[in-house]
C-alpha cells in the first residue's frame, strides 16, 4: 500500500460578525473556508435573545403587545397583528369592519416600510449606496404616518384585541421652521400634510410607483447587481418547503403561496392584488418578488384608503371586557373607574385553550402559538419567526459559494435579529 | 368546526385511527395528540399520505405544563376578611417530575391542500424528557428542536447537532422552564481587575407586578341572583 502523502491543510475557519455591517444586526457566522469558497457555515445566534416569550408569560395579555413590535423591528405592526389575532381567536371576538380595514392598510404600509428598508440595506451590502438614501426618503413619510396614528415612529402598540387603539387622526402633524429648517422648506414639507391622514397616505401611494421605478432603474438591469445576485443562493421549491420557507423566500422559489390569498384574515379577501412568484429561486428572483410586492401593497393601501374615507365608524369592539372605558366616563363614574383600574392592572382572563394565528408578515409567515390556561397572562407564547427558518437554511444556501456571496444571501433572506433571537 | 376541517378530520381518522387522539380546539383548527412512541410513524403518514400531505413543519414549540391552571391569587372564595389582598404563596409546589410535564407541539401546514394541523406529543419522562427527532422528515425541525432543547431541556433522539442555540455559551439551565426564575440566576458585569466580563449571582430580587389570576365568571349563575342564597 502506497504511503499516503501528508494531507495539505487548506481549510481555515473564519469568524464573520457579530459586529459586521452586512450581518444585519448581531449574526455571528463561523465559516469554514477553502480559499474563498465556503465549505461550512455555522450561524451562532442568540446575541439579541431577550426572552420575549418568557416575559410575556409574566404579564397580562395587553402589556405584551409592545414586545411584539420589538421582535421584527422593521415590520412592527404585522407582529402585533399576529399576537392580537391569537388573543381574539381565543376570546372569540371580531374587530369592527373599520378596524379590520385599518389593520390591513397598516399591514401593507408596514410591508412597504419593511421592503424599503430591505432594499436599501441589501443594496448597501452589495455596494449600491444610492438606493439606500432614496429608500429612506420614502420610509420617512411612512414613519410619519406611524407617528401620527400611534405617537411613535416605530414601536406603535397600535393594534389591540378587539380593534385598534384609536381612529385615524383628522390631521397630520406639521413641520415647523427652525434653525435647521427654513420657512420655505417647512412650507414645502407641509404641503402634503395640509389634509387628513388619509389624504397624506393617498398622496404617498401616488408617488410610490414612480419612486419604485427609480430604484428599479438603478438595480434591475444593472450589470453589477445581476452579477452579484443571479444564480446566487438558489433554492428549489421542494427544498424551500422542506426548510420551512415562507413569504418572499418561498415565492422566490416559485411556490405561489400567500396567506393573504390562501387563508385570508381580516378583509384581505376583498382586496384586489396579485402575488408575484419567482422562477429560479435565486437572490435576483427574491429581489424582483419583493419589489413587485411593494407595488401590490401600494394597491392594497389605496383600496383601503378609499374604503376608509367612505365608511366612518367604530374602530374598537364594544365589549367591556377588552375595551377600557373612555377617559371622560372614567372621571365621573365610579364603576368605570374601578373598571379602568382592573383593566389596566389585572387585565382580562382569556378562556382556556390554544391557538396558532399566522399572518403574512413582510418576511414570511409570522405565527403566534398561544396557550392559555384561563388566566390573565398567556401560559405559553411561541413566536414563529419567518427569519428563524430562513437563517437555519443559510448553510445550505451558501455552501460552494464565495465569501462575498454570503452577504448577498443574508441580504436576500431579509434577516432581522429581533425576531430570530426573540 | 367548518366542513373543510371535518373532512380533514375524517381523513386523519382513516389513516391514523388508534394512534392519534383528537384534542379540544377552536373552530377552524384541528389538534391531535399522539404518544411519543408513535410519533415518527404518525408524522410520516401526515407528510406522505396523499390525502394529508403536510409537507411543511411551520413551527415546533416546547411547552412546560408545570404551572398549568395554578393561579397566584385567591379570587374564587371570599372569607370574612374579604378577598386576599395580594399574591399568595402556593400551598404546595408542583412536582417537577410529575408525569407529562413537557410537551412538544408541531404546527403543520399542507400547501397542496391548504390546511393546517397541530400535533402534540407529551414526553413520557419528565425528569429526562426525550422524544424522537423529526429532522429526517422536515429539515426545518433542525433549529426548532435545538431551540426547544435549549429553552426547555427536551432531548430529541436522532438529532444530528443538538447544541444550544439562543442562550449564551456555557449557559446553565433551561430558561423557559416554569421553575426557572424570570430574572435568571446570573448577571454579567465588567471586572476591571480581570479586564473582562464576568458572571455573578443576580443582585435584583424577583417581584411579581401582577399576580396570575384565574377567574371563573360566576356573575350570571342563578344562585347569585337569588336573594335567598346567603353570601
Amino acid at each position: 500500500m502506497a504511503a499516503t502523502p501528508l494531507a495539505e491543510i487548506r481549510n481555515y475557519t473564519m469568524n464573520f460578525g457579530p459586529q459586521h455591517p452586512a450581518a444585519h444586526g448581531v449574526l455571528r457566522l463561523v465559516l469554514e473556508m477553502d480559499g474563498e469558497v465556503i465549505q461550512k457555515a455555522d450561524p451562532h445566534i442568540g446575541l439579541l435573545h431577550r426572552g420575549t416569550e418568557k416575559l410575556a408569560e409574566s404579564k397580562p395579555f395587553n402589556q405584551s403587545i409592545g414586545y411584539m413590535d420589538r421582535l421584527d423591528y422593521v415590520s412592527m405592526m404585522c407582529n402585533e397583528h399576529a399576537y392580537v389575532l391569537a388573543i381574539e381567536r381565543l376570546l372569540g371576538i371580531q374587530p369592527p369592519e373599520r378596524a379590520q380595514y385599518i389593520r390591513v392598510m397598516f399591514d401593507e404600509i408596514t410591508r412597504i416600510l419593511n421592503h424599503l428598508m430591505w432594499l436599501g440595506a441589501h443594496g448597501l451590502d452589495i455596494g449600491a449606496m444610492t438606493v439606500f438614501l432614496l429608500c429612506f426618503k420614502q420610509r420617512e413619510e411612512l414613519m410619519d404616518v406611524y407617528e401620527a396614528v400611534s405617537g411613535t415612529r416605530m414601536h406603535a402598540t397600535y393594534y389591540r384585541p378587539g380593534g385598534v387603539y384609536r381612529d385615524l387622526p383628522a390631521a397630520m402633524p406639521r413641520y415647523q421652521a427652525s434653525r435647521w429648517r427654513s420657512q420655505k422648506e417647512a412650507a414645502r414639507l407641509n404641503e402634503a400634510r395640509a389634509g387628513t391622514m388619509l389624504d397624506f397616505i393617498q398622496a404617498f401611494t401616488e408617488g410610490l410607483p414612480s419612486a419604485i421605478d427609480d430604484y428599479e432603474t438603478l438595480l434591475t438591469d444593472n450589470r453589477i447587481w445581476k452579477q452579484r445576485t443571479v444564480n446566487i443562493g438558489v433554492v428549489s421549491p421542494e427544498r424551500a418547503l422542506q426548510l420551512g420557507f415562507s413569504g418572499p423566500m418561498l415565492r422566490g422559489s416559485g411556490v405561489a403561496w400567500d396567506l393573504r390569498k390562501k387563508q385570508p384574515y381580516e378583509v384581505y379577501e376583498r382586496m384586489d392584488f396579485d402575488v408575484p412568484v419567482g422562477v429560479n429561486g435565486d437572490c435576483y428572483d427574491r429581489y424582483l418578488v419583493r419589489v413587485e410586492e411593494m407595488r401590490q401593497a401600494n394597491r392594497i393601501v389605496r383600496q383601503c384608503v378609499e374604503w376608509l374615507r367612505a365608511h366612518p365608524g367604530a374602530v374598537m369592539i364594544d365589549d367591556r371586557k377588552v375595551r377600557p372605558p373612555a377617559r371622560e366616563q372614567m372621571k365621573d363614574d365610579m364603576e368605570s373607574l374601578i373598571h379602568h383600574f382592573k383593566f389596566f392592572t389585572e387585565g382580562y382572563e382569556v378562556p382556556e385553550g390554544e391557538t396558532y394565528a399566522a399572518v403574512e408578515a413582510p418576511k414570511g409567515e409570522f405565527g403566534i402559538y398561544l396557550v392559555s390556561d384561563g388566566a390573565n397572562k398567556p401560559y405559553r407564547l411561541k413566536c414563529r419567526a419567518p427569519g428563524f427558518a430562513h437563517l437555519a437554511a443559510l448553510e445550505e444556501m451558501c455552501r460552494g459559494h464565495m465569501l462575498a456571496d454570503v452577504v448577498a444571501v443574508i441580504g436576500s433572506q431579509d434577516i432581522v435579529f429581533g425576531e430570530i433571537d426573540r | 368546526m367548518s366542513e373543510l376541517d371535518e373532512a380533514l378530520a375524517l381523513k386523519v381518522d382513516a389513516h391514523l385511527a388508534g394512534s392519534v387522539r383528537r384534542r379540544p380546539s377552536l373552530a377552524h383548527e384541528l389538534a391531535y395528540e399522539t404518544d411519543a412512541g408513535a410519533l415518527l410513524a404518525v408524522c410520516r403518514t401526515l407528510r406522505d399520505a396523499p390525502e394529508l400531505r403536510f409537507e411543511m413543519l411551520m413551527d415546533l414549540a416546547g411547552v412546560d405544563y408545570l404551572d398549568y391552571g395554578r393561579d397566584e391569587w385567591q379570587t374564587a372564595s371570599a372569607t370574612r376578611s374579604g378577598f386576599s389582598r395580594g399574591r399568595v404563596a402556593r400551598s404546595e409546589p408542583p412536582d417537577p417530575n410529575g408525569a407529562g410535564r413537557f410537551a412538544v407541539v408541531y404546527n403543520l401546514l399542507s400547501i397542496s391542500h391548504n390546511q393546517r394541523l397541530r400535533l402534540t406529543v407529551r414526553c413520557p419522562d419528565s425528569a429526562e424528557p426525550v422524544v424522537d427527532s423529526v429532522v429526517d422528515l422536515w429539515a426545518s425541525a433542525n433549529w426548532f428542536e435545538r431551540e426547544a432543547f435549549d429553552l426547555f431541556g427536551i432531548l430529541f433522539r436522532g438529532h444530528p447537532d443538538l447544541r444550544r442555540i439562543l442562550t449564551d455559551y456555557g449557559f446553565i439551565g433551561h430558561p423557559f422552564r416554569k421553575d426557572f426564575p424570570l430574572i435568571g440566576n446570573v448577571e454579567v458585569q465588567y471586572d476591571p481587575d480581570k479586564q473582562r466580563v464576568v458572571y455573578r449571582p443576580v443582585s435584583i430580587t424577583p417581584r411579581v407586578l401582577v399576580p396570575k389570576v384565574i377567574r371563573h365568571d360566576h356573575r350570571y349563575e342563578p344562585a347569585l341572583k337569588d336573594p335567598q342564597v346567603p353570601r
